[in-house]
């Protein structure tokens, strides 16, 4: 196993700024906050343009420009199926949300934050209806004697920890008694889901450790 | 020394050395640690396997270089098992910083399977909007994404002429960090428009869709580095997620080790207060 260092000048400078970034872990030091503020400048810079690019120009400017560029016909021709030029009103409803800048006027931007939250609240409540509520109700009624003993068993749990974690977050009665005993189980139930969640984060952390690693291994200096 | 002022003195940088030692070590030399495709993984997998050829695919990557370790070892071997399926592919990102990583993965994988651009597959680039973009699509693929991610006009591509919508396309497959993601499109478009889905998430967010499921709302999924490795061992490849398995699963062992000492160190103490 012998190093071949990469030519690429890309390469290289991304290896050192992971090594600043890592050499937190010993201490603060100059290298680290030097990498620090290049990520949040460059983040910062990059996310402008590409949204300008990505959005502003492909999605307001290019299709405003070909609806008033028709080479007949007025640009409002939703009897033709072009609504192109009807994106002059969001245009103006993204405009109306920099009056906030001039406190006189600030309460202008209210209207397009009633505009955006009113299509997401509409959006998000559809699919919490279809995706969310209705199919994992569904999901959840089972039967609890399946004709196999394992599937049974499952079910049996399934069920229990569902009621008794649903019991837990019933705050209208003292958790006493059968309830509180009932809550107690959901709380095993949750303690057991929060476990599996932090396993998986754990495994997510260490995945961009390793990551980084194969990065200055195999593509920094080459080690095959 | 009691076990939990051991603890107390010890610099916590000799774990960050043990840890960096735990994943540098199997990289170099790996221990090739066996892998077991779990149900999920397999479901994933056998989905895209019972697709017919020439069938179109909607592969949404919607994710950017912060998660590449985990994402784009999925998104390389999903793309290499329909190229050879002979799928076609239509990719699209809702996710800002991940167009051109996306691109890039695109790009290699269809060269190495001598697809041609626009004919065996497209990619359309990113489209701001999350779950209205989603919705639109069920409405005009071409309509919502006009140019492809080089600026081409997409109605004067091959592979558009059969693609109008959600009921164009056999499959959906999500590969997803989080929000916009696989969530989303099970909440709004599989249950309107009854596409079969399927999805590849960070191990993070593994967790929250294991109800889809349960209740078959979603087809299929890969959860973070691990489900990765065992596709790649589904597909007969040694990719990435299969080489940083060890490291990842020796990392475990330690962090595992760490916490039982650390309760021991606790119950020690509390012993000796009550003693």
């Amino acid at each position: 196993m012998s190093p071949h260092l990469s030519p690429e000048l890309g390469v290289w400078v991304a290896a050192a700024l992971t090594l600043c970034i890592f050499s937190f872990l010993y201490r603060e030091n100059p290298f680290y906050r030097f990498a620090e503020h290049l990520f949040v400048g460059v983040s910062a810079g990059y996310y402008i343009v590409l949204n300008f690019w990505t959005v502003l120009v492909a999605n307001l400017w290019d299709p405003l420009a070909a609806a008033f560029n028709r080479p007949q016909g007025s640009p409002f021709a939703a009897h033709l199926g072009d609504y192109r030029a009807f994106l002059l009103l969001p245009a103006l409803f993204g405009l109306l949300l920099f009056s906030r800048f001039v406190p006189r006027f600030a309460w202008v931007a209210r209207w397009s934050l009633a505009v955006i939250i009113g299509v997401y609240a509409g959006l998000k409540t559809t699919g919490f209806a279809q995706g969310d509520f209705v199919a994992q109700v569904h999901g959840s009624i089972q039967p609890l004697w399946t004709g196999h003993w394992g599937s049974s068993i499952n079910a049996w749990i399934f069920t229990i920890g569902l009621v008794a974690s649903l019991l837990f977050f019933y705050f209208s009665r003292e958790h006493k008694g059968a309830l509180g005993s009932a809550s107690r189980v959901g709380v095993y139930f949750l303690m057991i889901s929060f476990g599996a969640g932090y396993g998986y984060t754990v495994m997510s952390r260490i995945s961009l450790l390793i990551g980084r690693f194969q990065f200055l291994l195999f593509d920094w200096l080459g080690l095959r | 020394m009691s076990l939990a002022a051991f603890f107390e003195r010890l610099d916590r940088r000799w774990i960050y050395v043990i840890m960096a030692l735990m994943v540098l070590v199997p990289l170099l030399w790996p221990l090739n640690l066996p892998l077991e495709p779990s149900p999920p993984v397999r479901a994933y997998h056998d989905v895209i396997a019972a697709l017919s050829p020439g069938s179109t695919v909607l592969m949404s990557c919607d994710f950017d270089p912060a998660s590449r370790p985990e994402l784009e070892p999925m998104t390389r071997t999903t793309l290499r098992q329909l190229f050879r399926q002979h799928c076609k592919v239509v990719v699209v990102v809702l996710y800002p910083g991940g167009a051109r990583l996306v691109d890039e993965i695109v790009q290699e994988v269809a060269r190495e399977n001598r697809q041609v651009e626009g004919v065996d597959y497209v990619n359309l680039g990113y489209k701001a909007g999350n779950e209205a973009v989603m919705v639109l699509m069920g409405q005009s693929i071409a309509g919502t994404f006009p140019r492809d991610y080089n600026g081409r006009d997409v109605t004067g591509l091959p592979i558009m002429q059969s693609v109008r919508n959600y009921s164009s396309c056999a499959l959906l497959v999500s590969l997803s960090v989080g929000y916009p993601g696989t969530k989303e499109y099970v909440q709004q478009v599989q249950g309107r428009f009854h596409i079969p889905v399927i999805g590849g998430v960070t191990a993070v967010s593994a967790p929250t869709l294991y109800p889809y499921l349960q209740t078959g709302q979603l087809s299929g999924m890969l959860g973070g580095m691990a489900g990765a490795a065992e596709y790649e061992d589904l597909r007969f490849e040694r990719g990435m997620a299969s080489r940083g398995m060890d490291a990842q699963s020796l990392a475990h062992l330690f962090i595992v080790l760490c916490i039982v000492l650390g309760n021991l160190a606790q119950w020690e103490r509390k012993w000796k207060e009550t003693a």
